[in-house]
């Protein structure tokens, strides 16, 4: 393709083909700083490419393609490229994830052992990791979760952090503008910006963490802390697997595992300050 | 890389790779629904860790891709027991009931199955009685249109396991020029463990040649035709006489033509040994079919756009005589 990045999230390789110049350059600018393939070998590919022949330069609009795709997904405007290539690592991530249980989650790690987020959309844990992420803890991704099949651990996924619509000033208040991507207008989602993760997060994608505590956050409701059952968290973390039916009995074993040795809570937060407190507490005692 | 020449290549001959581009020979074979094959023929081989855990993942799908076509089979076999007639599975999910060797890797997407015409209104009854459902309004342009010109039902989709089954009553549509013996298909088909059937070996070469060559545009046609060499490989060294049988069964179903250039592609391409007098002699138009069947570069993107729309063209023109034709495009355009 005319157009290309190839760069390395966590243990995942991703290499992305433009008909645009205008998407890989904006891609390369939020993702400065990532390596590259090791080997030059890569997991996912993922096209950016004219619906049409013709979009390329008439109204131009960005369709996302790649090793695997939703046959009925919606074209994007050009101006929106950025986002389409977001969509496109996580449509891969999504459909073509096999190594790893991939669970819809944030995660953070502090003293060697991680905490994972999840919930659904709106539920605020791609803001709450990424404000964890600038108080003390290492941010290891705010949208999926890769747990090892054999050994148990997390594995860092830190792709740029997705902000949406109120969360956008929440965490611009925190981090140097350098950090960040255009914002977006107008999007499917309302207005998106990205970020990229502080240099931690990125020097360290490569080392994993055993998980210590998974919490079920919920933004917008009065506190609250409540205990979650066993057989709960199991549903609730195969509902955010896009590959627990897929993995069989290896996703079946590594889910049990994470259920029956981490200890979970479900908490409700009015603001993200109130939740970083709770979050805080929670690890404390859970430690 | 601009065609899939990368991909044939590591499928027949794994270890003539010499640090081959990794991304592009994954890419493509994605596109082309090869991954699983290629991790089956790569296994045990030394590759760069990357690719060991991309095909690492690709065997993983492959196994539940099994499990899932096996279970649609049994399923279909549980609502189909107490009519009492044979069902015969079709293409994948055959080579999986059966164990053949075209199995290893083989991604499956709907079940296919074959049925006696006359009876073929019993089994959609029965299948809609353990809970399939029409896809297409009943009655409407497309049911019609299936009930009427082509080999298969209407396709159904189960209501709770998501999948689709297509129950056919014979192998090409009944507009297309050859007729194949469909009652020779079920006489001929072998029972399998679980009381389904597929057919027999050389119907099923038959069958494979027909739809990648007397039906549709050649869309997936490498898979296709990889089916057809680990077939013909298998068969072959089963079985003495297995060209001869070969040879009666594609005059039989009025598929001569089709067999034979099937058999001249796979040896082109993948190197499979075939009866020289079956495959008939090399033509001019072999080199467009291989070149159709190679249109894809190392991002996966289709390439040769004109090429593909001319072989679309021919598999409408295959499908039904011109007056039809012109019918049927009419139709669906004001649709």
């Amino acid at each position: 393709m005319r157009h290309r990045l190839a760069f390395q999230v966590g243990p995942v390789a991703f290499r992305i083909g433009s008909a645009w110049r205008a998407p890989i350059d904006a891609l390369g600018a939020l993702y400065a700083g990532y390596p590259e393939p090791e080997d030059g070998i890569c997991d996912f590919t993922v096209r950016l490419e004219p619906e049409q022949p013709w979009r390329r330069w008439l109204r131009p609009s960005v369709a996302i393609r790649g090793d695997y795709m939703l046959p009925d997904a919606m074209p994007m405007a050009l101006a929106h490229g950025l986002l389409a290539a977001e969509m496109g690592m996580n449509l891969q991530m999504a459909l073509g994830q096999k190594r790893y249980l991939l669970l819809h989650a944030a995660s953070v790690e502090k003293g060697g052992r991680s905490l994972i987020l999840t919930g659904e959309s709106g539920a605020g844990k791609s803001t709450l990791a990424a404000l964890l992420g600038e108080r003390g803890w290492r941010l290891m991704g705010d949208e999926f979760a890769l747990l090892d099949l054999a050994s148990g651990a997390l594995h860092p996924f830190p792709r740029a952090v997705s902000l949406k619509n109120g969360a956008i000033a929440v965490v611009e208040r925190e981090v140097i503008p350098t950090r960040f991507g255009p914002r977006l207008d107008g999007t499917p989602k309302g207005a998106i910006r990205h970020m990229r993760p502080a240099a931690d997060a990125l020097q360290r994608m490569g080392e994993g963490a055993p998980p210590a505590l998974i919490l079920f956050p919920r933004f917008g409701v009065a506190e609250e802390v409540r205990p979650v059952g066993q057989a709960e968290i199991f549903m609730r973390l195969t509902q955010a697997s896009t590959n627990y039916v897929a993995l069989g009995a290896a996703g079946f074993d590594a889910l049990t595992r994470l259920v029956s040795e981490t200890p979970a809570a479900a908490i409700d937060y009015p603001d993200t300050d109130a939740a970083v407190a709770l979050v805080e507490d929670l690890w404390r005692q859970a430690a | 890389m601009r065609d899939a020449r990368l991909l044939v290549q590591a499928l027949r001959d794994p270890d003539s790779l010499h640090d081959p581009d990794w991304s592009a020979l994954v890419a493509t074979a994605r596109a082309e629904q090869l991954i699983g094959s290629l991790a089956a023929r790569l296994a045990g081989k030394a590759v760069p860790p990357r690719v060991e855990a991309i095909l690492e993942s690709a065997r993983r799908d492959s196994a539940y891709a099994r499990t899932q076509a096996l279970w649609e089979a049994e399923m279909c076999r549980r609502a189909l027991a107490p009519l009492g007639m044979p069902a015969i599975l079709l293409k994948g999910t055959a080579f999986h009931a059966a164990d053949l060797d075209a199995a290893e890797g083989r991604s499956v997407g709907d079940l296919d199955i074959l049925v006696p015409r006359d009876r073929i209104e019993e089994a959609e009854a029965a299948l809609i009685a353990a809970g399939w459902e029409r896809m297409k309004a009943a009655e409407g342009y497309d049911d019609q249109y299936y009930r009427r010109w082509m080999h298969e039902l209407p396709p159904l989709i189960h209501h709770t396991r998501d999948r689709m089954i297509d129950v056919h009553h014979t192998i090409l549509p009944l507009t297309a020029r050859p007729r194949p013996d469909a009652t020779a298909l079920i006489a001929d088909s072998v029972v399998l463990e679980s009381g389904l059937r597929m057919l027999s070996p050389a119907d099923m070469i038959v069958h494979a040649a027909a739809h990648l060559l007397a039906d549709g545009d050649l869309a997936g046609g490498l898979r296709n035709l990889w089916d057809i060499d680990r077939l013909l490989r298998e068969f072959a060294a089963r079985d003495d006489d297995f060209w001869r049988k070969l040879a009666e069964r594609s005059r039989l179903h009025q598929l001569r033509g089709p067999v034979a250039l099937a058999l001249r592609l796979a040896r082109r391409l993948y190197g499979t040994p075939v009866d020289r007098v079956v495959a008939g002699r090399t033509r001019l138009g072999d080199r467009l079919f291989e070149a159709r069947l190679l249109a894809r570069n190392g991002w996966g993107q289709e390439r040769h756009k004109a090429l593909r729309f001319a072989f679309y063209i021919r598999s409408h023109w295959l499908r039904m005589p011109p007056l039809m034709l012109a019918r049927h495009l009419w139709v669906k355009a004001r649709a």
